[in-house]
């Protein structure tokens, strides 16, 4: 099967200079606001801009909250599914599924006019009500992500086990959850959590039409009035980006493989 | 302490019908938050537009809204949105099989196979407005790649038609996660064509090319109709890119809906949630088509 490998090489080049091209244009380009020579300038520029730190701020404490209710809601309902009602399963799926059916931009629409400032829940009537709406809705996008990790987390453990061992020492549900369970799917939850983060920081869409003062909409901005700093903006929240990939790729190797047992 | 003995060999049972209310209660109570999280934030506002897209000015039941979306200007915005999806969906989905073929079946090294992986991860979710400056850079008129080619080759890429702000230049640019997200999606397909099956073909006398031709391409071919699907859907309900690309020059769909729900564009909320259902529809229509094709892919990945 030796002259296999050429073709095979030949493709990787093609893909690898199709993806690391941008980059490096891109890299190249945030160093060019000065004339003449290479500077980082337009990095100084981004990282000394209030709005940069005040929308990257709000947009990381957005995503903190995201998952956090993003976990709330998630690993009870994936725990009582898979251990008392199994007949929910296909419910489960078919619901984490619909965010990647329902595009952004038509769920926001759907908020806005639902949700309006006179309906029976008018988040959007205020600032803080359209903040929780705005957690709410990233904590939807990133339904799909986090309930597959706590899944596939919980799978790996053998819950029923865990379960009755707790209760036979007397632990109470919430207990089991918050002090067996949880610590057991800690990587699969942090996965998920990583994730939702990387979805959810430069998320442009619902944030924009929300009127919220996050980091996506001040890209947006940057994009239509500046010339180098968009290229460095670029270039962090790739590294952001990888930054979340990464410690995913990391905690993948500290994931339980004690699997359920087949004895 | 405070759980029941008698409780404590069925609690992993599913439970008969009459069974102690208060441990219903209990399972239901973990269950409940994500019910009514998903009824809050997905079903009642997508059931919400879905209505409204039947209903007039006057409140009256009426398909005028539907209707209304046979203009030149919103079929135009539809048809550009179904071209530039399937475009970006059927070249991203042969790359994608191409280099997956190339790092599964051509044998490159483990440790560039997994950095591949790890670099699809990335990029496939490196979209949004970054991915949008990040092609200004290399493509735009200033771009690195436009300036070499004119400084290197002498062509003129704006010159000979190219524009980063067009058709060709967005589907360009929603290859870089579309790609990426087909070697994920299609990697356990190609992972399971097991090297028994090619040896045995090989052993019968087959060719390389027979062997795709009988074996090879039948059994992907539900995984890649499927994950082609998934893309398009993906790239149908894409705006950021675009919009940071291009602001609202170019006509598709989100984009329309987009300044719709800024300054209600079309004057009529009626019509604007008939725009969002056509969306749902289309997308809608993918993935069923991704679900039927998988359940039967699934056949193969044992």
């Amino acid at each position: 099967m030796k002259p296999n490998k050429l073709w095979a090489w030949i493709v990787f080049g093609i893909g690898a200079a199709y993806f690391l091209v941008p980059l490096i244009a891109t890299f190249e380009f945030s160093l060019k606001m000065r004339r003449g020579y290479y500077s980082f300038d337009s990095y100084a520029s981004v990282f000394s801009d209030p709005r940069f730190q005040t929308t990257f701020g709000y947009s990381t404490l957005i995503g903190l909250f995201a998952i956090v209710v993003g976990i709330l809601v998630v690993v009870p309902a994936v725990y009582f599914v898979r251990l008392r009602l199994p007949h929910l399963r296909p419910l489960m799926e078919f619901i984490t599924l619909l965010p990647l059916i329902i595009p952004a931009i038509v769920l926001v629409y759907g908020y806005i006019r639902l949700y309006n400032s006179s309906s029976i829940i008018p988040f959007t009537g205020s600032a803080l009500g359209t903040d929780v709406l705005l957690t709410c809705a990233y904590v939807t996008l990133a339904l799909p992500y986090m309930y597959r990790a706590v899944d596939t987390g919980m799978r790996a453990i053998d819950i029923k086990t865990l379960t009755e061992a707790a209760q036979i020492m007397g632990a109470d549900t919430a207990r089991i959850i918050t002090s067996i369970i949880l610590p057991n799917i800690l990587v699969a939850v942090l996965s998920g959590a990583f994730l939702t983060f990387a979805i959810v920081i430069g998320e442009f869409t619902i944030a924009s039409l929300l009127n919220r003062p996050a980091f996506g909409p001040y890209l947006q901005n940057i994009g239509a009035n500046r010339a180098y700093e968009p290229s460095a903006l670029a270039i962090i929240s790739f590294i952001i980006t990888w930054g979340a990939m990464g410690m995913i790729q990391l905690l993948a190797r500290f994931a339980p493989r004690t699997s359920a047992r087949t004895d | 302490m405070r759980a029941p003995p008698q409780s404590r060999r069925t609690m992993t049972e599913i439970p008969a019908p009459g069974r102690p209310i208060r441990r219903l209660n209990l399972e239901w109570l973990g269950v409940a938050p994500f019910i009514i999280f998903a009824v809050m934030f997905l079903i009642l506002p997508t059931l919400y537009l879905v209505s409204a897209a039947f209903v007039g000015r006057d409140g009256q039941l009426t398909f005028d809204n539907i209707a209304g979306l046979f203009t030149d200007q919103i079929l135009a915005a539809y048809w550009i949105s179904i071209r530039i999806s399937a475009t970006s969906a059927g070249i991203g989905a042969i790359a994608g099989l191409a280099i997956t073929l190339a790092i599964i079946r051509g044998r490159l090294p483990d440790a560039l196979r997994s950095a591949i992986m790890t670099f699809s991860g990335v990029a496939s979710n490196f979209a949004g407005v970054p991915l949008a400056f990040a092609f200004i850079s290399t493509l735009g008129r200033l771009g690195l790649v436009t300036i070499i080619l004119k400084a290197l080759f002498d062509i003129d890429i704006y010159r000979a038609g190219f524009n980063i702000l067009s058709f060709w230049g967005l589907t360009l640019t929603y290859l870089y996660f579309q790609i990426p997200l087909m070697i994920l999606m299609i990697a356990p397909a190609v992972d399971g064509l097991k090297r028994e099956w090619s040896e045995a073909a090989q052993t019968l006398g087959a060719s390389s090319w027979q062997f795709w031709r009988h074996v090879g391409f039948p059994i992907l071919w539900p995984s890649f109709l499927g994950t082609l699907s998934l893309l398009f859907a993906n790239a149908f309900g894409a705006i950021a890119t675009a919009y940071a690309l291009t602001g609202s020059s170019l006509n598709i769909v989100p984009i329309l809906l987009y300044a719709q729900i800024r300054g209600d564009a079309l004057q009529n909320p009626g019509l604007g949630a008939a725009l969002a259902l056509g969306m749902i529809v289309i997308t809608a229509c993918a993935n069923i088509i991704y679900l039927v094709i998988s359940a039967r892919a699934e056949r193969w990945m044992r």
